[in-house]
């Protein structure tokens, strides 16, 4: 088992390598007026200050030292300043990914309680009725629109009943039933449009699985059917799902921006957008960085509990 | 040796994917996947109002009437009208041009970006096939929607910047499922004939390789527009798509067009019904066609 993190681990250094190199680069791309945005916005407008500042920014050395300072300071956990609010970007972070994970995984949990029930009884059921309602339903997710689902749940309830969602934030040490009762209309939207090839991925895998010489032994020797998928089919039909929840972080983290938008919750992903229009860029790549990383990570963590719970992928 | 080039070409690849074929998948489409088949004619209804949206728009984009503002559906709006008094079905029919010809640029230089990156990592294999596939999963990384906000928030909004940068994005993640068929079509027969008879790379990969993906490339390009048209739609909402006033179907439902949906709920119905509807069909019409075209995939999303 060691062995296999350890050659994980050794997996992922290159992929981390170009990632940076992505966000790194991205940053090189903003066009040459952000000094002069800065300078603006600090309220120094002299022409020794930008010299200064480019040399401050390292503007002033070759590209590949460029590169090794600034991998320097994010390894030591500096991120750069908030040209915005002037507070460390890794202050900011630190308050707004908890939000964020908190999200996500509320979201993970709606996913899986609407996804893996159906997926099951798709495929234990295959091609009746229920199973083309199921199959239907999550094709119809795929095509939703996120953004459009969040629209409407703001506007119709407060239009036919006067209700409308929960908008104000507050931190769920101070009063954990408040903070879910806002957390959990962005949640239960953002964990159905994820359910949909959960869902899919499911019923595939319980089919592989019900197909297996030893579920058909297990028939004949009289197993009960619930006993079945319990015991015997959903124990290694679920391995690849546990993949798959690795395969849907990025698209967590891409939805949790849209309702995070929605429905004000001040996480990375306001914060993302804010900057973006704020041009605030060391907090635009600082996110960029931390989601990256987070998604390299969560899938780190995926393939070691899928070498833990598959010994086969272990020794390969 | 060109006969012997001339022999090698005559192997299955350029048959395979034939004119006889060409023309009766239409025929096994509507026989075998009625369902696909639906789906399709519903893309091309929405094609077709894009490519007419001038003409059948009964009013201008930005005609603007302020004595009709807010008004519900009816006969003459058949689909409401807006804050400024403009025509929602007219928005609508412009809107799905914009995101007829944004998708299927951008979806075209993906699948471009797609092939180009899928056969040379999969053909040559060895060190450039690993640094190009570290690099596709470090760019495959970041989610979709992040890696488009921090480049646009960089070239800022546009539609030559959005069809850039959305067919890079999908056309670097595409590539992964072009080099699987690469890596496999690689080891057939004919390539092994053609390589041993000493036939020059670019003539392999033009005349074999290339043409036996094509399938998958084909079926690539069909399921990306879908995948363009909503995350275009998805940039817009956020503000960072195609810039006012031009009339998006994300844009439609965001920003100031938000505030008066209490007072018009149908404002909310069209866009996101019409996204819906458009993108359902084309998935619809992408499963059929790839269990059609290419039945190793079958099954699989």
């Amino acid at each position: 088992m060691q062995a296999y993190i350890v050659r994980r681990l050794l997996a992922l250094a290159p992929t981390l390598f170009f990632a940076s190199l992505i966000v790194f680069i991205s940053m090189r791309l903003i066009p040459g007026d952000v000094i002069d945005l800065m300078l603006a916005q600090n309220d120094i407008a002299t022409g020794q200050d930008r010299a200064k500042i480019e040399a401050a920014l390292g503007l002033d050395q070759p590209v590949y030292l460029q590169y090794f300072r600034w991998i320097g300071g994010v390894l030591q956990g500096d991120l750069g300043v908030s040209l915005w609010r002037n507070v460390p970007v890794a202050d900011q972070l630190w308050a707004t990914l908890p939000i964020t994970f908190e999200l996500g995984f509320l979201a993970l949990i709606v996913a899986l309680t609407v996804a893996l029930p159906i997926g099951v009884y798709s495929a234990m059921r295959q091609d009746t009725a229920g199973d083309y309602v199921a199959r239907s339903f999550s094709l119809l997710m795929l095509a939703v629109p996120g953004f459009w689902l969040g629209t409407l749940v703001m506007v119709f309830p407060s239009v036919w009943w006067r209700w409308a969602p929960e908008l104000e934030y507050t931190p769920f040490f101070e009063d954990p039933l408040k903070n879910l009762a806002h957390m959990i209309v962005p949640a239960i939207l953002l964990g159905l449009s994820m359910s949909a090839v959960t869902m899919r991925m499911t019923r595939t895998m319980m089919l592989e699985v019900l197909r297996q010489d030893y579920i058909r032994t297990a028939r004949a020797k009289g197993v009960g059917e619930a006993l079945l998928v319990a015991r015997h089919a959903l124990r290694n039909g679920l391995i690849p799902v546990v993949t798959l929840i690795g395969l849907q972080a990025p698209l967590l983290i891409g939805g949790a921006v849209i309702f995070e938008q929605i429905f004000v919750v001040p996480g990375m992903g306001l914060l993302l957008l804010e900057a973006v229009f704020q041009r605030d860029y060391p907090v635009v790549s600082g996110v960029f960085l931390v989601v990256g990383v987070g998604v390299l990570l969560i899938n780190l963590a995926v393939d070691v509990s899928y070498g833990w719970l598959d010994p086969k992928v272990r020794h390969q | 040796m060109s006969e012997a080039i001339a022999a090698a070409d005559m192997a299955p690849p350029a048959a395979g994917f034939g004119e006889a074929m060409r023309r009766s998948l239409v025929g096994r489409l509507v026989r075998e996947k009625p369902l696909a088949a639906v789906g399709g004619a519903v893309f091309l209804l929405f094609l077709f109002c894009g490519v007419f949206a001038d003409v059948l728009a009964p009013y201008g984009v930005n005609e603007t009437d302020l004595a009709q503002r807010l008004e519900a559906p009816s006969w003459s709006h058949p689909f409401g009208t807006d804050h400024l008094g403009r025509d929602v079905l007219s928005r609508i029919l412009m809107g799905g041009q914009l995101s007829m010809v944004v998708s299927f640029l951008a979806a075209g230089l993906a699948t471009v970006v797609s092939l180009a990156i899928g056969v040379v990592s999969g053909y040559f294999g060895g060190k450039t096939d690993m640094v190009m596939q570290r690099g596709v999963d470090a760019w495959m990384t970041f989610p979709d929607l992040v890696l488009l906000i921090v480049i646009i928030s960089v070239v800022g909004p546009g539609i030559p910047q959005i069809v850039l940068v959305l067919g890079l994005l999908y056309g670097i993640a595409g590539s992964r499922i072009v080099r699987g068929a690469v890596v496999s079509v690689k080891e057939n027969m004919y390539t092994h004939a053609a390589q041993s008879i000493g036939a020059a790379t670019w003539h392999i990969l033009r005349r074999h390789i290339v043409p036996n993906v094509m399938p998958v490339v084909i079926v690539l390009f069909t399921t990306r527009i879908g995948a363009v048209i909503l995350t275009e739609a998805g940039l817009s909402f956020l503000g960072l798509g195609v810039p006012p006033p031009a009339p998006t179907w994300g844009s439609m439902l965001s920003g100031t067009g938000r505030t008066y949906m209490y007072l018009g709920p149908w404002l909310a119905l069209a866009p996101g019904l019409s996204l819906t509807i458009v993108v359902y069909a084309i998935n619809v019409y992408g499963d059929g066609l790839r269990d059609l075209l290419d039945p190793r995939m079958r099954g699989t999303q």
